[in-house]
């Protein structure tokens, strides 16, 4: 198979590739382009081999699954052993670049590598183009609230792809067949040292905050833990979950599980209630995703109004139950 | 047994981002400073691991003589030691900050001290770059976990527990080892009036690396472009419930 001068690790589960990796091979789509060069996609693990068919519709040119006992559990992780094979890959191919989704994984697995090889890796970019020595690039800063642009001198260039910042494209017309080829990495027992051994299952019931259609949080103007029950109703009320800021969780009046932000749960709803919440940029790069934002709030410069579609001016404390009154006898007639 | 926690001074940027008219840091002339919630979670669960099976806790940060306060904060809260590595206030880039603290870590070893657990924030604050930690790692030859929201001692191994889309991940690592943190550890205490008294006079172990060339290297920061968004305001107080239902139904969400 011909050199790829970009590569792209994949993720995927139950045979298709994640939506964050599809938007990172668009970013990589380009770069390959500029560097007049093919675009390589490597996937870990046998069921990799499923979620490769589709891959060319996405500009991949050459597909590679890597396989090993190490690799081919879904429940079995292994990150160096990913890191490995990576690396093999990137011997042998010499990838003028190496990119992955700025997911955790994704995330983890290049600096891994860039760990390994002693080079450079800009996490989470926007944008990046291949300059004179490594690239040119542009990456978010303080959970997106900031950009910055920055070279890395680098070979090959390793970088991640800032979720939803860049949208996956498919390519017009028929795509290929997709040449694809299995290989076994050469693994050390190192490689295999740190990995999975146990997996614990997320408690299931309710709305989870980051899937939720509504998202009614409450701030420190909320004042006490009994003072979110009118928010519990609302979020009921709209079938939505409940989330709060950090200085609720510092507080102690809710788990750290309810906060949205920039250390919290990212939330993409189609509707985000913050009540009491002001707005720090730590908040807000929680709810970027959000569709619309209603905020309920006394101040009117406080700054989360100039993230609102919708602002009700006011305590809290009457507005939320007299909306729940609101919304209970509208559905009543 | 020795635990050590790395944090990062960076500023507490409220409701807008200011910048530097050289756009090359933000305007922290009316702002304060703190480190990331992940870390404070880092220095709490080393205070707890202390205090449950004994011995010694330090903090490190490389950062301006004014990160001092930092320190000192995470010596109020329970910490022992503390070593400063001082800059100019410069940034280092992520594999730079990695070698000064390898370089540290081998220097305490010379003096006496091996640490047994080195905790990290799953990502610094500002600049988010989620690898420090593992570069660390590589370097000292020491498994590590990123992502970490549950660290429980078995003998002479950690369970980790990292947090994924399904659960929860559970990882065995034999100490020493490498962890990087997520805030939701536990909940980090507030420290004691005696603790911050005794944390003023505590010694500072200080040095003063040099800042190698960087490899990723900053050009410019720039504010990302606004949604301009127009609120509209539906009114004051309790009257503007109506108002808030009929949005809702716009929305299809009654
Ligand atoms: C590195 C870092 C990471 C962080 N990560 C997060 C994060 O993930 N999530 C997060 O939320 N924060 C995070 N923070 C903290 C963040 O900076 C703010 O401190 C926090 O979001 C403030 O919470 P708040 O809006 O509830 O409180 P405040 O800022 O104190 O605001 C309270 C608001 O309530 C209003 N209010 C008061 N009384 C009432 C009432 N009766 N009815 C209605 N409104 C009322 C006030 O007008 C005010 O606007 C982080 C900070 C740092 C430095
Ligand atoms: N300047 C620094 N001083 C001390 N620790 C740091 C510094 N920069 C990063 N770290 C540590 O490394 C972690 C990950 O940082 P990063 O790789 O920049 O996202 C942080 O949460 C800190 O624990």
């Amino acid at each position: 198979m011909a050199a790829a001068s970009v590569l792209v690790l994949v993720e995927h589960a139950a045979g298709e590739p994640d939506e964050l990796s599809l938007q990172a091979l668009a970013l990589a789509r380009g770069y390959a382009a500029a560097v007049d060069g093919t675009l390589a996609a490597v996937l870990i693990g046998a069921a990799g081999r499923d979620a490769a068919a589709v891959l060319a519709a996405h500009g991949v040119t050459s597909a590679f699954v890597a396989r090993h006992d190490a690799l081919d559990d879904p429940d079995g992780f292994a990150p160096d052993a990913w890191a490995a094979s990576l690396i093999e890959l990137i011997e042998r191919l010499a990838p003028a670049a190496v990119l992955a989704a700025g997911s955790d994984r994704g995330n983890e697995i290049l600096a891994r590598v860039g760990a390994r090889l002693d080079q450079p890796m800009a996490a989470n970019c926007v944008e990046a183009a291949p300059a004179q020595a490594g690239a040119h690039l542009t990456r978010i800063r303080w959970g997106g609230s900031l950009l910055e642009e920055a070279t890395l001198d680098g070979t090959p260039v390793l970088l991640t792809v800032a979720p939803h910042a860049v949208a996956a494209q498919t390519l017009e017309g028929t795509p290929q067949t997709l040449p694809e080829e299995s290989f076994t990495p050469d693994l050390a027992a190192e490689d295999q040292r740190v990995a999975v051994v146990e997996r614990v299952a997320a408690r299931t019931g309710g709305v989870s905050l980051s899937d939720a259609t509504v998202v009614v949080s409450g701030g420190r103007g909320v004042g006490s833990t009994e003072g979110f029950a009118a928010i519990e109703e609302l979020a009921a009320l709209l079938g939505g979950a409940v989330g709060c800021s950090r200085a609720v969780t510092m507080a102690g009046w809710r788990p750290h599980s309810d906060q949205v932000g920039q250390t919290g749960t990212k939330i993409a709803p189609e509707l985000y209630i913050p009540c009491g919440i002001s707005g720090a940029t730590q908040h807000m790069a929680g709810c970027k995703g959000a569709k619309r934002l209603l905020a309920i709030n006394p101040d009117a410069e406080a700054p989360i109004l100039a993230s609102a579609d919708y602002a009700v001016i006011g305590d809290l404390h009457t507005v939320v139950p007299a909306i729940n009154a609101a919304i209970r006898k509208a559905r009543e007639t | 047994m020795n635990v050590l926690v790395a944090v990062k001074r960076v500023p507490i940027t409220g409701g807008r981002i200011v910048l530097r008219d050289d756009e090359q840091a933000i305007d922290t002339k009316h702002l304060g400073f703190t480190i990331s919630p992940h870390e404070e979670c880092a220095a709490e669960e080393a205070v707890r691991l202390i205090e449950a099976h004994g011995g010694a806790t330090t903090v490190l940060t490389l950062g301006p003589r004014e990160a001092e306060e930092q320190l000192r904060d995470a010596l109020a809260l329970g910490i022992d030691d503390a070593i400063h590595l001082v800059t100019d206030g410069e940034e280092w880039d992520p594999q730079a900050t990695a070698s000064a603290i390898v370089a540290a870590i081998a220097s305490a070893r010379e003096a006496g001290t091996e640490y047994d657990l080195i905790l990290f924030g799953n990502e610094s604050a500002d600049a988010g770059n989620f690898q420090v930690a593992l570069r660390v790692a590589r370097a000292l030859g020491l498994p590590c976990v990123t992502g970490v929201k549950g660290i429980s001692l078995e003998g002479d191994a950690v369970r980790c527990e990292q947090e994924v889309a399904s659960g929860r991940d559970v990882y065995r690592l034999t100490l020493p080892a490498v962890i990087g943190v997520k805030e939701g550890l536990n909940l980090p205490r507030y420290p004691s009036v005696p603790g911050r008294l005794r944390a003023k006079r505590k010694p500072l172990a200080a040095s003063a690396p040099s800042r190698p060339q960087p490899r990723l290297a900053r050009l410019r920061l720039k504010l990302p472009p606004q949604a301009g968004k127009q609120v509209q305001i539906l009114g004051d107080g309790p009257d503007a419930a109506p108002a808030v239902v009929e949005i809702l139904g716009e929305l299809g969400l009654l």
